[in-house]
């Protein structure tokens, strides 16, 4: 069977992206009623016209939400492990060039960082770290991930892309998800952004997800940084992956992301191609429409009430509290070597209230694996 | 504009698969696959009865216009299957098998463990493989896996002509498939041909429907006219349902927060 | 059963074997038109290509077979 790369070469982009600028009232009409929904369904929903109808969009993605997921959100926290990179990306302050204090976690520190999060509540993590080969070897994230997980019901891993033998490993070892966003799915923006390093390879790391789930991850998390490149096209190519992973690992359950650019130290954060707010509400209700069981996950990238708004239109995994440096969770007061700025900037505690207070219910742990090992 | 079927390596315009038996006579078949359109017809092999000799069914299948779809009827395990797959291949007829192991004789139901088996088996000996399943996702998805090149899930028990009565499953089948999905079995009308092609079905399979009809040539026109109208209302994307009789449920506004942010 | 001499099992039935009686003679003497004909010999499928090289041998199962109308 062929991989993702051949459907992503082969997906109709010039009539997609006609219907998601150009689709006729009728065309939005008949997206917003289908079920289930087809990828030009889909494209019309990206079109000036439906953002016309988002408060049409936001009610029908709303029911599908509690429909599939009933009112819950499940939080999350990263845990940055490590910020060293020899990777060379414009937009991420971590990249390799960039003066900021480096560190890498002992697996000590790295169970301090997790107590940390586990007495305020967190029980799924989600490990961090810049891509280095050295401070970051898979041998080196095997031994964390093996600490953690004595203690943690829930790992998954956002780290450097790797072999499927090697997420074998990581699985044994405790890691039930990954995530890994192609950041663009834009070949030409791709090369722009990453200069240098393992990273440049677009192929290697568009199949990441394959070899994670060839190596026994359970979530697979995928998702596209906004502002790099034209965000109607990024959503139908986010979207045609998702689809692709749901249908082919149909035992994973599949996450997509949104992340926007983020102000970060030394890194070029300004977004040639901005997606508004509203624009960024509409990706999560026309993403529930076209997969209904697809979660949506939310970072502290975003401010608050933008947040809070977006958790009855679709979303269903959220961070709170992130710090996005090694460390970060133990000593709050270092003042360099974050990737980026968070926006929201609220305990964890303070989040689940809210969440409580807008009718749903912060879960802190969803599942957990009925048997180990 | 050319919508074509492609299954394996191989296309075809006609998205209409027919079945060659229980038709009152050899030439009745022959008109009937002509009517119909089809370009994939199924046959069965069968022991020779060396005391009464009967006439070929190959004199009246044009195998240049016709792909021959053997199919393992009559197996009742993974073992029946592959043996009869292999003779089908030897004998030069297609390397290309309708996966069928119905150990059940009263309904014809397909036994899941011993087609999945059997499929696996074939794969890996180069065949072409079509399992022909009842209704169930995760055994679709099961046969994708080991390569089969569809999966044909059972509208109803063969020969029922009751329809699409596996709808819902049907439904997730072909929201999950990575190959073209078949709806074989129990389709008794050109009408439940029509809303398997809706729903987005890349093809179904008639025989009963068409052979036993009254005039089994004039059913296979029809069957071709309710499969084309289903594929080109699949691809017209149909007009929404309104409910009826449901008061609408008044929800507060969700995207007020958007006002005032960016 | 017991396996007696110069008899082959022809689709479940004894028969008695003509000497040296090639595959394809066989299909002459029944009268049938080897291009319709599926045949299995002890449990291996026989392409029409070897049909008139495989000499029948005493206590072969021979299964003939062919295509016929189905579903």
């Amino acid at each position: 069977m062929t991989g993702f790369g051949e459907e992503l070469a082969a997906l109709p982009m010039e009539e997609l992206l006609r219907v998601a600028t150009e689709a006729a009232p009728d065309t939005v009409e008949r997206a917003l009623a289908r079920e289930p929904l087809d990828l030009f369904d889909f494209a019309a929903l990206l079109s000036p016209e439906a953002g016309r109808r988002l408060e049409d969009l936001a009610q029908r993605a709303h029911a599908l939400t509690v429909q599939r997921f009933g009112k819950t959100v499940q939080l999350y926290a990263p845990l940055y492990v490590s910020n060293e990179c020899v990777e060379t990306c414009t937009y991420c302050a971590f990249s390799r060039t960039n003066p900021i204090a480096r560190k890498t976690l002992t697996p000590e520190q790295a169970v301090a960082e997790a107590r940390l999060l586990r007495a305020r509540g967190f029980r799924h993590l989600l490990i961090v770290s810049g891509e280095h080969p050295r401070h970051v070897s898979p041998e080196y994230l095997g031994t964390i991930l093996r600490a953690l997980a004595a203690e943690t019901p829930s790992l998954s891993v956002e780290v450097q892309p790797q072999t499927e033998e090697i997420y074998r490993e990581w699985t044994a070892a405790g890691a039930e998800g990954l995530v890994v966003y192609q950041e663009t799915y834009d070949r030409d923006t791709y090369a722009r952004v990453h200069l240098a390093g393992k990273k440049k390879d677009f192929d290697w790391r568009l199949a990441t997800p394959d070899r994670g789930a060839a190596g026994g991850m359970k979530r697979l998390g995928i998702g596209a940084l906004f502002g790099l490149s034209d965000w109607r096209q990024e959503a139908l190519r986010l979207a045609a992956h998702a689809r692709y992973l749901v249908r082919r690992y149909w035992r994973c359950f599949v996450t997509v992301s949104f992340p926007r650019l983020r102000p970060a130290e030394y890194a070029d954060t300004l977004a040639r191609h901005p997606l508004a707010d509203a624009d960024l509400a509409r990706l999560v209700c026309a993403f529930r429409l076209l997969l209904p069981d697809v979660g949506v996950v939310l970072s502290t990238r975003e401010p608050a009430q933008l947040r809070d708004g977006l958790v009855r239109l679709g979303v269903t995994q959220m961070s709170a509290g992130s710090r996005t440096e090694p460390g970060g969770y133990s000593a709050p007061e270092v003042p360099t070597g974050r990737q980026f700025e968070v926006s929201d900037e609220r305990t964890a505690g303070e989040v689940a209230r809210t969440i409580r207070e807008l009718g749903f219910d912060p879960v802190w742990k969803d599942w957990e694996a009925a048997l180990r090992g | 504009m050319t919508d074509l079927l492609r299954i394996a390596d191989r296309e075809f315009r006609s998205r209409l698969l027919l079945g060659t038996g229980k038709f009152p006579s050899l030439p009745v078949m022959r008109d009937a696959l002509d009517a119909s359109g089809t370009e994939i017809v199924t046959v069965t092999l069968r022991r020779i009865d060396l005391d009464s000799p009967e006439p070929n069914l190959l004199e009246f299948v044009d195998r240049d216009r016709y792909l021959l779809l053997p199919n393992t009827s009559g197996a009742e395990d993974a073992d029946d299957a592959v043996r009869l797959a292999r003779l089908a291949r030897a004998a030069g007829l297609s390397d290309w098998v309708k996966l069928e192991v119905t150990p059940d004789p009263r309904w014809l139901l397909p036994d899941p463990v011993e087609t999945l088996a059997a499929a696996e088996r074939l794969v890996k000996e180069g065949f072409t493989v079509l399992p022909y399943i009842g209704a169930d996702p995760v055994l679709a998805k099961r046969l994708q896996e080991v390569g089969c090149a569809t999966v044909m899930p059972l509208g109803a028990p063969i020969g029922s002509n009751r329809g699409l009565k596996t709808r819902d499953s049907i439904a997730i089948i072909l929201e999950q498939a990575e190959v073209p999905v078949v709806v074989d079995a129990g389709l008794g009308a050109p009408s439940h041909a029509a809303e398997a092609m809706e729903m987005g079905a890349d093809c179904v399979l008639v025989n009963t429907a068409i052979s036993v009809a009254r005039d089994p040539v004039e059913m296979a026109r029809a069957f071709r006219l309710g499969v084309e109208a289903g594929r080109a209302a699949w691809r017209a994307g149909r007009a929404p349902e309104r409910a009826v009789g449901e008061g609408a449920e008044a929800s507060s506004p969700l995207t007020g927060f958007l006002r005032g942010t960016a | 059963m017991a396996e007696r001499s110069g008899e082959i099992l022809l689709n479940g039935r004894p028969r008695i074997l003509t000497p040296g009686q090639s595959l394809a003679q066989l299909l002459v003497e029944l009268e049938l038109d080897p291009r319709w004909v599926v045949a299995e010999l002890n449990g291996e499928p026989l392409g029409r290509d070897r049909f008139g090289s495989v000499t029948l041998q005493p206590g072969d199962r021979l299964e003939l077979v062919r295509p016929v109308a189905g579903g």
